[in-house]
């Protein structure tokens, strides 16, 4: 919540941003990532400039999209009896439910592990409260296992050198989004880092939201749950009457 | 073309989706089955989570058999007096069924309960149906095309029971408790694993209650078509796992694929139609067990919910 309010504190002060005094500004192409009914993921371009700091260095740029947290259960598969089943289980209350960094450089040459650990920036770096009830497998290897799985699914992500720098001073990414991507406020922070130290950084907020006949079907689905299950016999009901009649004909 | 599936929360190629609908209306048109139980490990194959896969085939199967029963309705083939009874039993057991659903999924066992109801019972009826099959087609080539009239009406302890009824397109006066207690189990299985139940159902009606072959079909889709529309609105009310654009993209498939496979069937021999579904529901039954057995190449899974 906090995060969010200064992320809104940001995107209504429109002058701060740009002021040419700043070392960094930065935006994104888009601030709506809409999943309509033909949705299958979707780029948004984050752009920006950095202003040369203490003598001519230049930093580097490092950009952390998030998604709004939420509690995942994993659960470990083991073998009983011959055949393999869930075994073990594990609680993580806040797992970010999107989580991609981009950067110039690789990370571990940007800032020292205690730097990143502050921002948490980096997949090694995220602070992740997990709650393990399983005799066969510890902490590490259920974050690992949620690292892993969410990678699959293309949410989560750290990739260095995926930010093109024009002329030492614009710098540009592709942040993609994929069709399973979750709704909610999403937070970009960008940083400007100069010899290991986070020199300034800036957040925005993105909205992934639902909309149109998908996002009224599922409100519908979940608001109006009894008329839901009715239209859905309903329709089901009239299509195969329909398909017999026509049938019939032909 | 790609669709986004509101409840599913994931995208799907129209295409696909709608060639799954047409292949397994198909086989279900070829074979006179519902398809549901090739349907929904299918579905959950291309990553469709198992609950919706579930939900969703329900919703599917009703139109399904809505569209079946009617041509048996035509030619007079319905008991609906049987098929009220087996659908009260159904309707219980299939609400039964959306508890057990919502429990086992709370505590993770969901995945594992659905394969093993699938392994059990397609391998206790495919290898039922295989045997019976191969006997038949041996018999009617050493007879010349005969094949030998089962003998029916046993009197076993069946028929000692109370609520005898008379069942006069079935032939039968026999206890209702029967009839209601099999809808009752097959409700439950339906519920559990996202199927109309049909390819229990007809072995039960034609060797546990002895009705005649040309009832037990369309006996049977009518009565499957309020045990899946219960399911469908407990499902959607209970845990919102009912995705209508998925369940239209599939019935529209289904359809086509149906009365292009029962135009198949007809030239297809009984015998050879049967054994043919057999080694079908043999091979979906030994995926299954393979892939319970087989070390599994990712040991995690995600998920929500679910009790600590």
């Amino acid at each position: 919540m906090k995060r969010l309010l200064l992320a809104l504190a940001l995107l209504l002060a429109p002058a701060a941003a740009a002021r040419a005094a700043e070392p960094l500004v930065a935006d994104l192409s888009k601030h709506l990532v809409a999943i309509t009914t033909g949705f299958a993921g979707t780029d948004v371009l984050l752009f920006g400039a950095i202003e040369e700091v203490d003598g001519g260095k230049t930093g580097d740029v490092v950009v952390v999209v998030r998604g709004p947290n939420k509690t995942e259960t994993l659960r470990r598969k083991d073998r009983a009896m011959g055949i393999w089943i869930n075994s073990g289980i594990a609680k993580v209350d806040n797992a970010p439910s999107f989580y991609q960094v981009a950067s110039t450089r690789p990370l571990d040459q940007l800032a020292s592990p205690a730097i990143l650990g502050r921002h948490q920036i980096g997949l090694d770096h995220l602070d992740l409260d997990i709650r393990v009830k399983d005799g066969g497998a510890d902490q590490a290897q259920y974050r690992q296992a949620l690292l892993r799985l969410n990678q699959k699914k293309g949410l989560y992500g750290d990739r260095a050198l995926d930010i093109g720098m024009l002329s030492q001073r614009l710098f540009r990414t592709d942040v993609h989004f994929p069709a399973n991507v979750p709704v909610g406020v999403y937070m970009v922070e960008v940083y400007l880092m100069v010899d290991g130290q986070v020199i300034s950084a800036q957040t925005t907020p993105l909205v992934v939201s639902k909309i149109g006949i998908g996002a009224d079907v599922y409100d519908f689905a979940h608001h109006q749950a009894a008329i839901y299950g009715i239209i859905a016999i309903a329709l089901a009901a009239f299509a195969g009457w329909l398909a017999a009649v026509v049938f019939k004909k032909a | 073309m790609q669709i986004y599936l509101p409840i599913a929360e994931m995208s799907v190629n129209v295409f696909v989706i709608l060639g799954l609908g047409g292949g397994v209306g198909f086989m279900s048109g070829l074979f006179g089955v519902g398809g549901g139980f090739l349907m929904t490990p299918l579905l959950i194959f291309l990553g469709v989570p198992p609950t919706v896969a579930v939900g969703t085939e329900a919703n599917q199967i009703v139109a399904s058999s809505v569209s079946g029963v009617l041509a048996h309705w035509r030619r007079g083939n319905v008991d609906v007096k049987m098929g009220l009874i087996l659908t009260l039993g159904g309707f219980i057991g299939s609400t039964l069924g959306v508890y057990l659903f919502r429990w086992l999924r709370g505590l993770g066992q969901i995945d594992l309960v659905i394969s093993l109801c699938y392994i059990v019972f397609l391998g206790i009826v495919g290898s039922l149906m295989l045997v019976e099959s191969i006997q038949a087609l041996l018999a009617s080539r050493r007879n010349g095309g005969t094949v030998p009239v089962r003998k029916k009406h046993q009197h076993s302890w069946m028929h000692g029971l109370p609520f005898k009824m008379r069942f006069r397109r079935s032939q039968l006066y026999i206890s209702a408790v029967v009839p209601a207690v099999i809808g009752l189990f097959v409700g439950i299985l339906a519920a559990l694993m996202g199927v109309g139940g049909g390819f229990i159902m007809v072995p039960a009606m034609i060797y546990l209650l002895g009705m005649p072959t040309s009832v037990v079909v369309g006996t049977s889709l009518f009565q499957i078509i309020f045990v899946t529309a219960n399911a469908t609105f407990l499902q959607s009310t209970m845990n919102h796992t009912v995705d209508v654009v998925l369940a239209l993209l599939l019935l529209l498939g289904g359809v086509v694929g149906a009365q292009v496979g029962a135009r198949f069937g007809i030239k297809l021999k009984g015998e050879q139609l049967r054994s043919l579904l057999a080694l079908m529901v043999l091979g979906v039954c030994l995926k299954l067990l393979f892939d319970m057995v087989t070390v599994p190449g990712e040991l995690f899974a995600a998920g929500t919910g679910g009790k600590h």
